[in-house]
């Protein structure tokens, strides 16, 4: 019998293709957009996320300032004795790097390029998880001595050297200069818009005596040995910092150590709420899409009154009559449903590319799509279904 | 009209009223009617129109229930019957003609009598075969395939037959058979329904108000003001199976 219905249905279908296409596109559209809606958010959310890995697991940053006045601004830099007493005195990090950073112009032949130079140990790149495309990281005596050497990123190799080969090169850094031993791997994008890759790393001796002339050091890496131990170092380094920077009592910190987790959270976060008032406002185009199939219905219903009227008086039970106009209606939503998974899909999968997020493929909200836009069928198809099941048989066949 | 107690009457009307509306409004479509009709008869049911031949219709069809006395088919009290159980019963035991046809048009002649079938559960390849027996049986073995709106008037009502008999009624409800159609065809339709009387014993009751089409049958009721004013064989009906 339900076989019969559904044959019914697709036959019923078919004769109205015009009218059928026409209700299928409310649906169609309202679910096309849900789909590339959450797929789209899922790709942005994915890269947020990629991106702020990029930073290195485990990662803590120690920088001057308050919470509320930002990152950069308030408080004292930190100096070099305050990540010796941090390597020192606090367990379960696995490397401490600090980093003083300026902007500046490099030059190289006749080109030049503003970027970002910064100085810091070679346990930097550990903390980062950062690796060289090509030549060498620092070694101990340029560490010490301060030498200038530097390691760049692609984006300064390509705006300096082009195609050429950087290493042993040098370059001009404000008033020095250094000689290029490395280039690290490209890291994109960190999440925050700024381009990772354009930078120039110095030992730290080297960027305080040539760039900065100060001993300051404006921020601090470091990288707990475990996920688990994230926490606790971090507690420590904020008591040991607190304590060297004489914050006393219920004073607050004139600096702030984050967590690339916390960070990572609240990113995802926004991402998510975002996704999902974007699929709620087209959730609302599914809801416009159910009200064109409940009033087709109705109109199929009237039109069929007589049709209705003959399978009553051959016998067919209510509930037969119901079936049909429901499968019909669920059928039509169900078909509407499944093309508007397949047009977001192909939406989002052009979409994503061209705003450089990955297209990710959520499982979850097409199956959500998929039984949604049946129910919707059903659920508006409902009211005239019970309306052609409840005629009265004579009055049917009158009718008109 | 034998009523035995072994084998309950096909049909039996006990004081059958019908009144629609209350009170002043109220009108009495069927005022006490008893009737009984066995099995194998072929009976005309006439009257001018209020007169509450298409209730009594209605009540015999299972569509309508009385208001007050009892209708009985079989000996099973129909009004006491639940719609889903009433719908079971035309399912199987009625078939219906109607004056307009009331087939469905775009559907081809042979789903056309299959849908009764459908109802019944009948498996597909047993239905083709039952529908196309029908078909054939009313002279449309060849016209299966038409939908019904490429099938003259004369050619639906035959379908309608077929529809009507392809589930193997006990009656053949016929409601103005021919009331919409020249007397060449109305003849051709009244010697069908004749012939599928005395064949295969169904039992037809056929509303009309056409002296002639009443003519067929063997038995003629007439209604007027809603009650039974006259009911008599018909000893001269025209000759049934032959023609």
């Amino acid at each position: 019998m339900f076989v019969e219905t559904l044959l019914l249905a697709f036959r019923e279908i078919r004769r109205n293709v015009m009218r059928s296409a026409l209700t299928m596109l409310g649906i169609m559209i309202g679910v096309a957009a849900v789909i590339a809606m959450v797929t789209l958010g899922g790709g942005a959310k994915q890269k947020v996320s990629n991106d702020i890995s990029s930073l290195g697991k485990n990662l803590l940053m120690v920088m001057p300032g308050t919470h509320q006045t930002g990152p950069s601004s308030g408080g004292a830099p930190f100096k070099n004795e305050d990540v010796q007493a941090i390597k020192r005195s606090i367990d379960g990090i696995q490397a401490v790097a600090p980093m003083s950073t300026s902007s500046v112009r490099a030059v190289y032949g006749n080109t030049n390029w503003t970027t970002t130079v910064s100085g810091t140990t070679n346990a930097y790149f550990g903390a980062r998880q950062w690796a060289v495309e090509k030549g060498r990281f620092f070694d101990e005596a340029e560490e010490r001595s301060g030498r200038t050497v530097c390691i760049i990123g692609t984006t300064v190799r390509d705006n300096l050297f082009g195609q050429q080969d950087p290493i042993g090169a040098r370059i001009r850094l404000g008033t020095g200069s250094c000689e290029v031993i490395g280039l690290l791997q490209s890291k994109g994008s960190s999440g925050f818009g700024n381009n990772q890759d354009d930078t120039v790393i110095m030992p730290l001796f080297a960027f305080q005596r040539r760039i900065s002339g100060v001993d300051d050091v404006s921020m601090i890496f470091i990288s707990a040995r475990s996920e688990g131990s994230i926490d606790k170092v971090k507690a420590a380094t904020e008591a040991l910092l607190r304590q060297r920077r004489h914050i006393v009592g219920g004073k607050e910190d004139d600096f702030q150590v984050q967590d690339m987790r916390e960070i990572a959270s609240l990113v995802e976060s926004t991402t998510t709420l975002l996704t999902a008032f974007l699929g709620a406002v087209a959730a609302i185009s599914l809801l416009v899409g159910g009200i064109g199939i409940m009033n087709i219905m109705l109109v199929s219903v009237t039109e069929r009154t007589r049709e209705i009227g003959i399978r009553l008086a051959i016998g067919a039970y209510e509930r037969e009559v119901l079936l049909q106009f429901l499968v019909e209606a669920g059928s039509l939503s169900l078909a509407g449903g499944v093309v508007g998974i397949l047009i977001g899909l192909t939406i989002s999968a052009f979409v994503a590319p061209m705003v450089g997020i990955p297209f990710v493929l959520n499982l979850w909200i097409i199956g959500v799509a998929f039984v949604f836009s049946a129910a919707v069928g059903v659920v508006f198809g409902y009211f005239p279904a019970r309306n052609a099941a409840r005629l009265d048989p004579i009055a049917a066949l009158r009718y008109e | 009209m034998a009523v035995s107690a072994v084998s309950p009457a096909l049909i039996e009307f006990r004081q059958v009223a019908k009144v629609y509306g209350h009170g002043e409004n109220a009108v009495h479509a069927l005022d006490g009617v008893d009737l009984v009709i066995n099995d194998g008869e072929f009976v005309a049911i006439m009257g001018p129109s209020g007169s509450g031949k298409s209730t009594c219709m209605n009540i015999i069809g299972c569509l309508d229930t009385p208001t007050s006395g009892q209708y009985l088919f079989r000996g099973v009290d129909v009004g006491s019957l639940t719609r889903d159980q009433r719908a079971l019963l035309r399912r199987n035991h009625l078939g219906f003609v109607f004056q307009g046809f009331n087939l469905l048009k775009r559907t081809t002649a042979l789903e056309n009598v299959e849908l009764p079938l459908i109802y019944r559960g009948v498996p597909r390849a047993a239905r083709h075969a039952r529908a196309q027996e029908a078909l054939e049986a009313v002279g449309l073995g060849d016209r299966g395939g038409h939908t019904a709106s490429e099938l003259s008037g004369g050619q639906q009502q035959r379908v309608a037959i077929a529809r009507a008999i392809a589930s193997d009624p006990a009656v053949i409800l016929a409601d103005e058979p021919t009331g919409n159609l020249d007397s060449h065809r109305s003849q051709e339709i009244m010697e069908l329904l004749a012939r599928l009387n005395h064949d295969r014993g169904i039992t037809v009751v056929m509303v009309t108000h056409e002296p002639d089409m009443a003519l067929y049958a063997r038995r003629s009721v007439s209604f007027r003001d809603g009650k039974i004013s006259s009911d008599q064989n018909q000893p001269g009906h025209a000759p049934a199976g032959g023609a």
